[in-house]
């Protein structure tokens, strides 16, 4: 088990013909995704990686039954994308594309809530259901199959906890890079439930970072609903105020959105709160070791 | 991307947010000229740098005279202005702007900004105008009204009266507050802002609503389709170090500590930042190399990260997913021949291929730069490096 993607799980690829639609699609299909077909406005009828290219996401939906789009068309294109594949039904867009203007997001993801498309990112290193389905653009070797969910705001600290995790010879369900800009898809607060849910996963790491306060949503509704056992580590402790800190969302406004903020909340609702990134891993053991006493 | 006060007041008025009159002057005598032909017999000049709490500090003066105009203009051009926003090391005035009076009836504050849990801008008003809205939140929360716009539906009159109801605006005034606050919302959403500040916002003797201040921030993504917006960026208020960065694609931010660092992946970088600490030491920067961490920009960081002389020590912490460790040892080598690094280089390699990385570090034999096993272990190695006790 695993959430939201699996072995079965058909993606189409927006944007497949361009540069980094190509490298990473091949990557994707090394891994085991079921790449179904891809769309280029235009370029309908062409075959790509051995795949058919459509002109519009409708088309692919109908001709290959795909559930999932990862979007990889250039910022200025993305609201676009991500409009067009909720209405042609796509259940699942998982936006990789940095740079998206938040206007365009903002009414992106309006009309994705309100077609019932679910959306990940944008300005995220994907989804990976270890060993079966990858749909991003990490690098999938470090992911072995294992029972510990991760939720997280950075791609290479994603990798980094990845990794962590493995050296202390567990394993990953599912991770889910949700990216950190001021809007995005799924989070914790969706997520969280999900990994709650699926009996595979044991333990759950949350990875989060200074700005907005999507950690102390996740922080309540750990509190209130999740028995599983969650690791957090909140990045930017040592984070100057007023600073964008890489990523568009990583912002402390005035005295909101510190770390220490964050990390007081999940402390109160009971999750494991690492404060040097190098302790990941052995607090995830430690948590389950504790568990199965 | 900040602008100036000036520059947010032009915008307003294309908008037909009411303003007072005004210019800009980079001199004495430029002053006295802008006031000369905005007539009258009061003045206001005042600094222009991206900081709030100019007020306090100096940087916003009333003249009488055309005489008290130039000389005010004068002594605050140049000056360094220190305010709660510009942190100890102040600001240097390079421009002024110089504003007829205005006739204050009453002060409010009146601003925009996106709330990213209801994702949607919301418009918050306040009658405590011209006090800092963060101290207003913390101490008395009810004096601020807001309102969540849904951006389908955009602004409505309804909203505008809940913000006028909670000001205790009588009918009269409504109808002037409702045109302004429409005007503002279509300042916001039409330019991409991500941040508007009025504060204060003031009443005039005739009813009138003017933005005596403005400040606006922009969505960065935007910019590409805003090209008079972005022409408005002023160079002088960004850190010289943080501009040569970005045109190499590095993301960096310079802070006050020793331990240089340069990572791959804003979060990871947060989180080498952390660890310094975490060791008890100080990191001296942000630094993102972003995912392609070739020669080019490792030689760049490097460079960057050494004109803080400050540095003691450097923590290149990456993680090779797609890109190998191999490659980037290999290209931080490359980078060591480029650039001339005389501090301790820790260096911590790992994912795809680090054992490969670690081998060619070890055999390049280069006395600066120390292999690390893991992220603790390159975290304590960098620390000791800075004090000396490596």
């Amino acid at each position: 088990m695993s959430i939201l993607v699996n072995k079965d799980t058909k993606v189409i690829v927006q944007g497949f013909t361009g540069k980094e639609g190509t490298f990473h699609s091949e990557q994707c299909m090394a891994y085991g995704t079921q790449i179904v077909g891809g769309v280029t406005p235009n370029k309908g009828g062409m075959t790509h990686l051995g795949k058919p290219v459509f002109n519009t996401v409708e088309e692919a939906v109908k001709a290959t039954g795909a559930t999932v789009s990862m979007i990889f068309v250039p910022p200025a294109f993305v609201s676009d994308a991500v409009m067009e594949a909720a209405d042609a039904g796509i259940e699942l867009a998982v936006i990789i594309t940095e740079g998206a203007p938040v206007r365009d997001m903002m009414y992106a993801k309006h009309y994705a809530t309100k077609k019932g498309m679910k959306t990940i990112g944008p300005n995220c290193p994907g989804i990976i259901t270890a060993e079966e389905c990858k749909i991003g653009i990490m690098p999938g070797h470090i992911f072995k199959k294992g029972n510990v969910g991760l939720i997280s705001k950075s791609g290479t600290l994603t990798y980094e906890a990845s990794n962590q995790v493995v050296k202390e010879d567990l394993g990953i369900t599912t991770a889910v890079g949700i990216g950190g800009d001021p809007i995005i898809g799924l989070s914790y607060k969706e997520l969280l439930p999900m990994f709650e849910e699926d009996p595979e996963t044991e333990a759950i790491v949350m990875i989060g970072e200074i700005g907005g306060d999507l950690e102390i949503q996740a922080a309540k509704l750990i509190k209130e609903k999740i028995t599983k056992p969650v690791i957090a580590f909140i990045a930017g402790q040592t984070a100057p105020k007023g600073k964008r800190m890489g990523h568009a969302g990583a912002i402390i406004s005035g005295s909101k959105g510190t770390a220490a903020e964050k990390m007081a909340a999940l402390k109160e609702a009971g999750a494991y709160v690492v404060e040097s990134p190098a302790d990941i891993g052995v607090t995830v053991a430690k948590a389950l070791k504790e568990r199965k006493k | 991307m900040n602008i100036h006060e000036y520059q947010a007041k032009e915008i307003f008025r294309k908008y037909g947010v009411p303003t007072p009159r005004g210019g800009v002057a980079f001199s004495g005598p430029e002053a006295r000229k802008v006031a000369e032909e905005l007539g009258g017999n009061l003045w206001v000049v005042k600094a222009q740098i991206h900081a709030g709490g100019r007020g306090k500090a100096g940087g916003v003066k009333l003249a009488r005279t055309l005489d008290e105009v130039e000389k005010i203009a004068e002594e605050m051009l140049g000056m360094t202005l220190v305010t709660h926003q510009t942190g100890p090391e102040g600001k240097v005035v390079k421009k002024v702007y110089v504003e007829e009076g205005a006739d204050i009836k009453a002060e409010y504050y009146l601003g925009m900004v996106l709330d990213r849990a209801l994702e949607m801008p919301v418009m918050m008003a306040s009658t405590e105008g011209g006090m800092e809205i963060e101290e207003v939140a913390e101490k008395t929360p009810e004096k601020i009204v807001k309102v969540a716009i849904d951006p389908t539906i955009g602004f409505q009159p309804f909203h505008a009266r809940k913000l006028a109801f909670g000001l205790g605006l009588g009918k009269d005034e409504q109808k002037e507050f409702i045109k302004f606050a429409q005007a503002l919302y279509n300042v916001y959403m039409d330019n991409d802002a991500e941040m508007i500040e009025i504060n204060p916002l003031i009443k005039t003797g005739e009813g009138k609503f003017l933005a005596l201040d403005a400040k606006m921030g922009f969505d960065d993504n935007a910019l590409y389709r805003h090209p008079d917006i972005a022409d408005m960026r002023d160079l002088d208020e960004e850190e010289p170090t943080e501009i040569e960065a970005k045109k190499y694609g590095l993301s960096y931010i310079k802070l006050d500590g020793n331990v240089g660092c340069m990572v791959n992946g804003a979060g990871l970088a947060m989180a080498t930042m952390d660890i310094i600490k975490h060791e008890g030491g100080e990191p001296a920067n942000f630094l993102d190399v972003g995912g392609g961490a070739n020669p080019d920009t490792v030689a760049k960081g490097f460079e960057i990260i050494l004109s803080d002389p400050n540095v003691k020590s450097i923590f290149v912490n990456i993680f090779g997913g797609i890109v190998r460790c191999d490659r980037i040892a290999n290209g931080i080598l490359q980078a060591t021949e480029k650039v001339e690094v005389n501090v301790p280089v820790i260096v911590r390699l790992d994912g795809t291929n680090a054992e490969e990385a670690a081998e060619i570090l070890r055999n390049a034999n280069i006395k600066n730069i120390i292999p690390a096993t893991d992220l603790k272990d390159g975290a304590q190695k960098a620390v000791k490096a800075a004090k000396g006790e490596l």
